[in-house]
């Protein structure tokens, strides 16, 4: 157990009382809805994209990612450079100008103007119950890591963070969301900065890793790069640890998942849509792209370095698993706890919990404004003056707050809760793409072929889960719950290969639902359809300062960075 | 009034690097399993450089407008 001393503490109880702080301090400039749900459409695009790049960076992110990294080497990168950058691209240059352009306050709504009630009334109820139990479980994460490494009471660490997260989003809405978003991203990237440095060193430099890393894959029968090259052994699934193959992992990850989380999740999109204006909303993707791309090297590396040092005889240890295998979540708190002195400790202790609670914020406020602009403002209270929704806006956070300690609870009485939580994730998320796709760049698609066709996916989504399982897994939870009809090598291939499944049945069933039925008026498709909608001239600027020209510099830079560790 | 969001993180890191900085130099200790010597020191006058540029800019960009 890691032991804590007072200048650990100075540091996080500063850190809390800034984040209050700011909260507070932003109070007074929240007097309208529009303030508080979308930070009154006035903030720069630096601040938007970090924003946007920290409500991505919760539990799941910082602790899962250094997982994978101990478990499948470098490939895990695939995660960024194929199943993030492209897809932050895309958004910035093709999407941004429909939810910006259309006024539209959430995803949800912009639904509703391309499509129709129901369509919108479908993501914006899933959404709610994704949003609340993913701050659930991270909040779950954190109480167990606090409680595991630290012996902190697993209640008390919970309803602080908690508290803390509701009191400074009540004070200042989105915009102190976001701004401590900003705050948390530097807490993170200075926090865990040294553990990738001193770890390095540690094993001799990226030559040194490189070589511990061999010995892992040759120890486990792959080819000495598999741990540390990311496309060289994705000829095969059999080839490398991950289990999957390219035209999986492209179409899979880079295309179907990483679209549809990051051109359509609302708690990603809702911080560049509060941006002072349509340049600064496309651009804040693009200032998320950059730290995006180098972040593999400050959360994966970690995860490389430990399995390298105790695969091979190193100082460090991982706890084991009830099973008897290596608990490959503990990687970073154990190497905090291992490479940081007093000090630097309450340094990285601070940007792990800021990372909880920033996950946690990003779900509270994309909650509170989905609910209330397209729950209780269309279907309970129409009339609703805007004091009413400023009100009903409070009201949510704190109900979603109490909602998420709900789910953490929940989560810790199942025990598998999160695989539940992953299956929800690929059945909505993966076919809605599809319905976006279609709906901002096919204008005869209308709402009952979007309807029908995100019913469709998710449906087929279902039907593939149920019918393939993963290696050494029990049908169940995991899959084949209807037949076994195809056995995957890993649990990750399936997840690939069922996203693709459902992208294709909701692309299918929209597409001949739209041509079986009406055809949309055009004059209301204007500013939501690509072909409807005049393109954007506010770029007066040279061409090296365009959204486009910037899209494809870091287009660039994610292709070199993929030929580098080839 | 709004908040230019660099100052508060300016003077959180400025904070941060004095006391990690300070207590470096009070309580000199190595990290663990590695000869980085005093990095609590190290690291401390890194963040406090950051949170000094941080606070650099957010004072001319407030002397602009």
């Amino acid at each position: 157990m890691i032991k804590l001393e007072t200048i650990d503490w100075l540091l996080l109880v500063i850190y809390f009382g800034f984040v209050l702080g700011i909260g507070w301090w932003l109070k007074r400039s929240i007097r309208t809805s529009n303030d508080f749900f979308l930070s009154g459409r006035a903030i720069p695009a630096w601040v938007a994209g970090l924003a946007f790049m920290s409500a991505n960076l919760g539990a799941q992110e910082v602790i899962g990612m250094a997982a994978s990294g101990a478990k499948y080497g470098m490939a895990t990168s695939h995660f960024y450079w194929v199943g993030a950058i492209p897809a932050m691209i895309f958004l910035a240059i093709f999407m941004m100008p429909f939810y910006y352009g259309s006024k539209a306050r959430s995803v949800p709504e912009y639904l509703r103007l391309r499509f129709d009630e129901k369509t919108r009334a479908f993501n914006a109820l899933s959404f709610a119950v994704m949003t609340i139990m993913s701050s659930g479980i991270s909040m779950y994460a954190m109480g167990l890591l606090l409680n595991l490494l630290l012996g902190w009471d697993f209640n008390l660490s919970m309803w602080i963070c908690a508290g803390i997260v509701l009191v400074y989003i009540l004070l200042g809405g989105l915009t102190s969301a976001i701004y401590n978003e900003v705050l948390q991203f530097f807490l993170i990237v200075f926090g865990f900065a040294p553990l990738v440095i001193l770890g390095l060193h540690d094993v001799g430099g990226w030559e040194g890793l490189r070589s511990g890393l061999e010995r892992v894959a040759l120890d486990q029968g792959y080819a000495a790069g598999a741990w540390s090259d990311s496309w060289r052994y994705l000829g095969s699934t059999s080839q490398n640890p991950m289990g999957v193959e390219w035209f999986g992992l492209v179409m899979g990850l880079g295309f179907v998942l990483s679209f549809g989380y990051w051109c359509t999740d609302f708690l990603i999109v809702q911080r560049a849509m509060a941006a002072d204006s349509m340049q600064s909303a496309r651009r804040a993707p693009l200032v998320a792209a950059v730290p995006k791309m180098l972040f593999p090297f400050l959360v994966i590396v970690p995860g490389m370095i430990a399995i390298s040092l105790v695969h091979n005889g190193g100082s460090l240890a991982l706890p084991s698993k009830l099973d008897g295998s290596p608990n490959y979540d503990l990687v970073i708190p154990v190497m905090l706890g291992h490479y940081f002195p007093n000090g630097l400790l309450g340094l990285g202790l601070t940007a792990l919990i800021a990372s909880f609670m920033s996950g946690m914020a990003g779900n509270v406020t994309a909650f509170n404004t989905v609910w209330t602009n397209d729950i209780y403002q269309p279907y309970l209270r129409p009339n609703a003056t805007d004091a009413g929704l400023l009100w009903m806006g409070r009201a949510a956070t704190v109900v979603g707050v109490l909602l998420s300690l709900a789910a953490a609870y929940l989560a810790a009485s199942f025990n598998n809760i999160m695989d539940v939580l992953q299956l929800v994730f690929a059945f909505i998320n993966a076919p809605l793409f599809a319905t976006f796709l279609l709906g901002m760049f096919w204008r005869r698609a209308n709402g009952h072929g979007a309807f029908f066709g995100l019913v469709a996916g998710t449906a087929c989504a279902a039907i593939h889960h149920g019918l393939t399982l993963p290696a050494h897994a029990v049908a169940g939870i995991k899959g084949g719950w209807l037949a076994m009809l195809h056995q995957y090598p890993s649990e990750m291939a399936q997840n690939f290969w069922t996203a693709i499944f459902a992208f294709s049945g909701c692309l299918v069933v929209t597409v001949f639902v739209s041509l079986m039925t009406h055809i949309p008026e055009r004059a209301g498709l204007r500013g939501l359809v690509y072909s409807e909608t005049p393109r954007i001239t506010d770029e007066s600027g040279p061409w090296i300062t365009r959204t486009a020209t910037l899209g494809c510099a870091a287009l660039l830079a994610a292709v070199m960075l993929n030929l580098i560790v080839w | 009034m709004k908040l230019d969001i660099r100052w508060p993180i300016g003077i959180l890191f400025l904070t941060f690097g004095a006391l990690i900085g300070g207590y470096g130099l009070l309580k000199p200790v190595p990290g663990a399993g590695s000869v980085v010597a005093n990095i609590n020191f190290l690291w401390g006058i890194v963040l406090a450089a950051f949170g000094g540029v941080m606070a650099i800019l957010a004072s001319v960009s407030g002397r602009r407008t």
